[in-house]
C-alpha cells in the first residue's frame, strides 16, 4: 500500500510538473530560438527539395481547420510537400522576424491577413511577388485585392489567398418576434434591441448573443460594425459623440443580451442548443449551426447604424518570406491555393471565401450556401460599406484589442460613466498609436503617414 | 582516498537535484525578474509595474485570486483529510476509492474547465438534470456576469474537484508513515475513533498537513485555465493575466510583473506556513 501511494505521488509530481503552467518561465528568447531549430541549411537548387515547404499561417488554427487544410485543401498539391504550420499572430510575426536577423530562413510561406504584411514589409521581410501575377493572370482575382496586395507600392507582395467576414445568425423561432415593420435583411441597430426586447418579454429569457468570451472576437464587432456604423470612423471618433450614442445603443441590446455572453468564445455552439437566438460572429464561428440544423437558421446581414450597414472584410492573402529556401515550391503552392476548384475546396471545408471574381461554385453543401446567402446580402446592400482590419499594428494588435475589451468591460459589464471611459481609453489609444506611429486606415480618414489620433 | 570519496557521495547524489532546479527554476525566475523591471529594449523601469497596477483587471484580479485562495485551500485540505482518513481505514474496497480519487489528477486544467463548462452552461448538464428532476422549470443562469457569486461559486466547485485529490495524496501518504504503535498505544487506553483522530493522528499529522497547504496554495495561485473556461474575463485572476499579457497582448514585460508579484505572494504564504505551522522532530515521529 505504501509503495502504491509512493508510486502515485511520483506519478503526480511528474505530471504537476509537466502541466504546472510556469509564466515565471516566459523568457522572450523562446520564439526567436525555436524556429533556428528546423533545417537552416537552402537545399541545393537542382536537387528536388528534401525539405518539406513551411506553410506558416494565423489562419485556420482550430485544430480541425488545420487538419482539413492538411488532409483535403493540400491533399491535390503537387510540386512541394507542404507542412502547414498555424499559430497566433504574434507568434508567426516573431518567427519570420527572427528567422530574417538570423538569415536562416525556413518559412517558404506565409499566409496572413492584410494588416500583417505592412509589419513584415516594413521589416524588408517580403519577397516581390510580381513576377509570380502575370502566371496568375488565368484566374478571375477580385481587382481590389490585388491592389491591396501592393501594399500601396508598385510591387505585389502578397497574392490575395481567402476571405471572410461576420454575419448575422438568426434562429427561425426569434422570427416571429421581429418588430413590426423590421425587415431581417435590413435592420438597424435600434431594431436589434426593439427585437431583443419583444422576445425577453414573450419569453422572459435574454436571446441575444455575442462572443465576448476570453478568445471570442466581440472586439472585431466593435471595430468594424458599431464603431464606423455610428460613427464613420474608429480611432479618430473614438470619444465622439456619436461614439457616446453608439455605447449608449449597445447597452440596450445588452440588456436582453444573453449574460452568459462573457462565456462564448465561438457562436455556433449557444445557438445549437438556443441559448442565443440572434447573434453575429465570424462565418467560421457559425457554421455548425448552419450545419447541423440547416432547417433552423438565416443568415443576414449585419444591422446598420446611421453611417450606414459598415462590414468587416477579413482578407488574407500569401507572401513569401524574403531568402525563403524553395521559391518554386512556394510559387506551385500559392498558385495551387488561388485555382478556382482549391478556393472551392475552401469554402466547402473552412467556410472562408474565395478572392476570385467567380459565381460561387454549385455543388455547395446546402448549409454553405445559406451562410454564403447571408454573405451576398451583406455585400449588396444598398447601405453596405467596407471596414478594414486594423492595419500596421503588428505585434501591437493586441494591445490595440484591449483597449477595446476594456472599454466594453467598463461601460457595458461595470456600468462606469460611458464619457469617462472613453476618454481614459481614447488617452490609452493615442499613446498607442503615437507609439507604433501608425496612420489611418479606412473607414477613417487618412491621416498623410501622422499616427492615427482619437480628437 | 575512502574518505574523499564518502564526502564526494552525497554532493553527487543532489548534483542532478540541484542541475533540474536550477536551469529550470532558478535561471527562468531570474530571467522573469529581469523581464520585469526592463523595457523592451532592455533599461531598467518600474513603468511595467505602473501600467500592471493602473489595469483596468489589475484591482479585480488580485481581489478574486485572494477570494479564491481563501475559499478553496481551508475546504480542501478538510475535505482531502476527510477522503485520506476514510481510505486510511482500509474498509474493503478501499483501493477503489483510491483510483477514482485519484483521476482528476490525470485531466489537464483546461480539460477539466471545459468539462464543468458543459455542466453549468445553461443547457448543461446540471440544468437539464434539475429540469428533468421537476426541480427547476426554467434554467439557472451559474454562468451570468450579473451573479457573481454563483459564477465564482462554480469556479469553487470545479477548482475542488481537480486539486482536493493532491492534497489528499499527500496526506495520505503522511498517514502511512505514522507509526502503528500509536493508535495500538491509543486503542489500549480506550480511545474512541474520534479522540484517536482528534489527539493522536492530526498532531502526528502536522508536517504533511503543512506541506499539503504549501502546495496547494502555490498551486492557487497558479489557477487560471479553469477560471478562464467558466467566468472568461469577468473574473480575472494573477496568473490569468500574466498569461493574457504574454499571449494576446503580447507583452512579456507586464507578464513577468505579474509574475513577480505572484511569486512573491507565493514566498510569503510559504513563509506563514512555515513560521505558524512550526513542526518538530518529535511531533513528526522520526525521533
Amino acid at each position: 500500500m505504501a509503495k502504491r501511494i509512493v508510486y502515485l505521488m511520483i506519478v503526480v509530481a511528474l505530471l504537476t510538473a509537466a502541466c504546472a503552467p510556469a509564466p515565471a518561465a516566459a523568457p522572450t528568447a523562446e520564439p526567436t530560438k525555436a524556429p533556428v531549430a528546423a533545417p537552416t541549411q537552402a537545399p541545393a537548387p537542382t536537387a528536388a527539395p528534401a525539405q518539406p515547404l513551411v506553410f506558416l499561417s494565423t489562419q485556420l488554427t482550430p485544430v480541425e481547420e488545420q487538419e482539413k487544410m492538411r488532409n483535403i485543401i493540400l491533399k491535390d498539391m503537387t510540386g512541394a510537400k507542404v507542412d502547414f504550420i498555424s499559430d497566433a499572430e504574434g507568434v508567426v510575426v516573431d518567427r519570420i522576424l527572427a528567422e530574417q536577423k538570423a538569415g536562416k530562413v525556413a518559412v517558404g510561406v506565409v499566409g496572413v491577413l492584410h494588416g500583417t504584411f505592412p509589419n513584415l514589409l516594413a521589416a524588408n521581410a517580403l519577397e516581390d511577388l510580381t513576377p509570380l501575377v502575370a502566371k496568375l493572370s488565368d484566374r478571375p482575382i477580385v481587382k481590389e485585392f490585388m491592389t491591396l496586395g501592393k501594399l500601396g507600392t508598385d510591387k505585389q507582395y502578397y497574392i490575395p489567398w481567402m476571405q471572410a467576414t461576420y454575419v448575422m445568425a438568426v434562429n427561425k423561432k426569434a422570427m416571429q418576434y421581429l418588430p413590426a415593420g423590421a425587415n431581417v435583411d435590413a435592420l438597424t441597430y435600434a431594431q436589434l434591441a426593439e427585437w431583443g426586447k419583444n422576445i425577453t418579454n414573450a419569453t422572459k429569457e435574454k436571446k441575444i448573443g455575442f462572443p465576448a468570451g476570453p478568445s471570442g472576437l466581440m472586439h472585431r464587432l466593435t471595430q468594424g460594425y458599431l464603431y464606423p456604423s455610428y460613427t464613420g470612423g474608429l480611432v479618430t471618433t473614438y470619444r465622439s459623440d456619436d461614439a457616446v450614442k453608439m455605447w449608449t445603443d449597445f447597452k440596450a441590446i445588452w440588456e436582453y443580451t444573453n449574460p452568459q455572453s462573457v462565456t462564448y468564445n465561438n457562436m455556433q455552439d449557444p445557438l445549437l442548443s438556443e441559448e442565443v437566438w440572434i447573434t453575429i460572429d465570424h462565418t467560421a464561428r457559425v457554421v455548425n449551426a448552419f450545419k447541423n440544423k440547416p432547417n433552423d437558421f438565416v443568415a443576414a446581414p449585419a444591422p446598420a447604424g446611421p453611417k450606414g450597414r459598415y462590414y468587416m472584410s477579413v482578407l488574407a492573402g500569401l507572401g513569401v518570406p524574403k531568402g525563403s529556401p524553395n521559391r518554386a515550391g512556394a510559387e506551385a503552392l500559392i498558385e495551387y491555393l488561388t485555382r478556382p476548384a482549391a478556393q472551392a475546396i475552401t469554402l466547402r471545408e473552412v467556410s472562408f471565401y474565395p478572392i476570385v471574381e467567380s459565381a460561387l461554385p454549385t455543388d455547395l453543401p446546402d448549409y454553405v450556401r445559406l451562410e454564403a446567402d447571408g454573405v451576398v446580402k451583406q455585400s449588396k446592400a444598398s447601405d453596405a460599406k467596407v471596414a478594414l482590419l486594423p492595419i500596421g499594428l503588428g505585434a501591437k494588435g493586441g494591445d490595440f484589442n484591449k483597449i477595446m475589451q476594456d472599454t466594453l468591460t467598463r461601460i457595458v459589464l461595470k456600468g462606469e460613466d460611458i464619457k469617462t471611459v472613453l476618454n481614459d481609453q481614447a488617452n490609452q489609444l493615442n499613446a498607442l498609436m503615437t507609439e507604433l506611429k501608425a496612420p489611418c486606415w479606412s473607414p477613417d480618414p487618412d491621416s498623410g503617414g501622422t499616427p492615427c489620433q482619437a480628437k | 582516498m575512502r574518505v574523499k570519496a564518502e564526502t564526494i557521495l552525497p554532493y553527487s547524489l543532489l548534483a542532478p537535484t540541484l542541475i533540474f532546479v536550477t536551469l529550470l527554476i532558478v535561471v527562468p525566475i531570474a530571467q522573469a525578474f529581469l523581464l520585469a523591471f526592463q523595457t523592451p529594449d532592455g533599461s531598467f523601469t518600474l513603468a511595467n509595474f505602473q501600467k500592471m497596477a493602473n489595469d483596468t483587471s489589475f484591482g479585480d484580479a488580485l481581489k478574486f485570486t485572494l477570494l479564491l485562495l481563501i475559499f478553496i485551500v481551508p475546504m480542501q485540505v478538510v475535505l482531502a483529510l476527510i477522503m485520506a482518513l476514510l481510505i486510511h481505514t482500509r474498509f474493503k474496497g478501499h483501493t477503489v476509492f483510491l483510483y477514482i480519487y485519484a483521476i482528476p489528477l490525470g485531466i489537464s486544467d483546461l480539460a477539466a474547465g471545459i468539462a464543468w463548462l458543459s455542466i453549468f452552461t445553461e443547457r448543461g448538464y446540471l440544468n437539464s438534470i434539475l429540469n428533468q428532476l421537476g426541480i427547476l422549470d426554467k434554467p439557472f443562469l451559474f454562468l451570468s456576469y450579473q451573479n457573481l457569486p454563483a459564477m465564482f461559486g462554480t469556479i469553487v466547485v470545479a477548482e475542488s474537484w481537480r486539486a482536493t485529490a493532491i492534497v489528499m495524496t499527500i496526506l495520505l501518504a503522511g498517514l502511512q508513515v505514522i507509526p502503528r504503535d500509536y493508535f495500538e498505544a491509543a486503542d489500549v487506553f480506550g480511545a474512541t475513533t474520534l479522540k484517536r483522530t482528534l489527539f493522536v493522528v492530526l498532531p502526528l499529522l502536522r508536517p504533511s498537513l503543512q506541506n499539503a497547504l504549501i502546495i496547494r496554495t502555490i498551486f492557487a495561485f497558479q489557477t487560471f485555465a479553469v477560471v478562464f473556461a467558466l467566468a472568461g474575463r469577468v473574473i480575472p485572476v494573477l496568473a490569468g493575466e500574466s498569461y493574457n499579457w504574454y499571449v494576446a497582448n503580447r507583452n512579456p514585460n507586464i507578464a513577468a510583473a505579474y509574475a513577480v508579484l505572484v511569486l512573491i505572494f507565493t514566498v510569503a504564504a510559504t513563509w506563514f506556513y512555515l513560521r505558524f505551522l512550526q513542526t518538530g522532530a518529535a511531533e513528526a515521529g522520526y525521533d
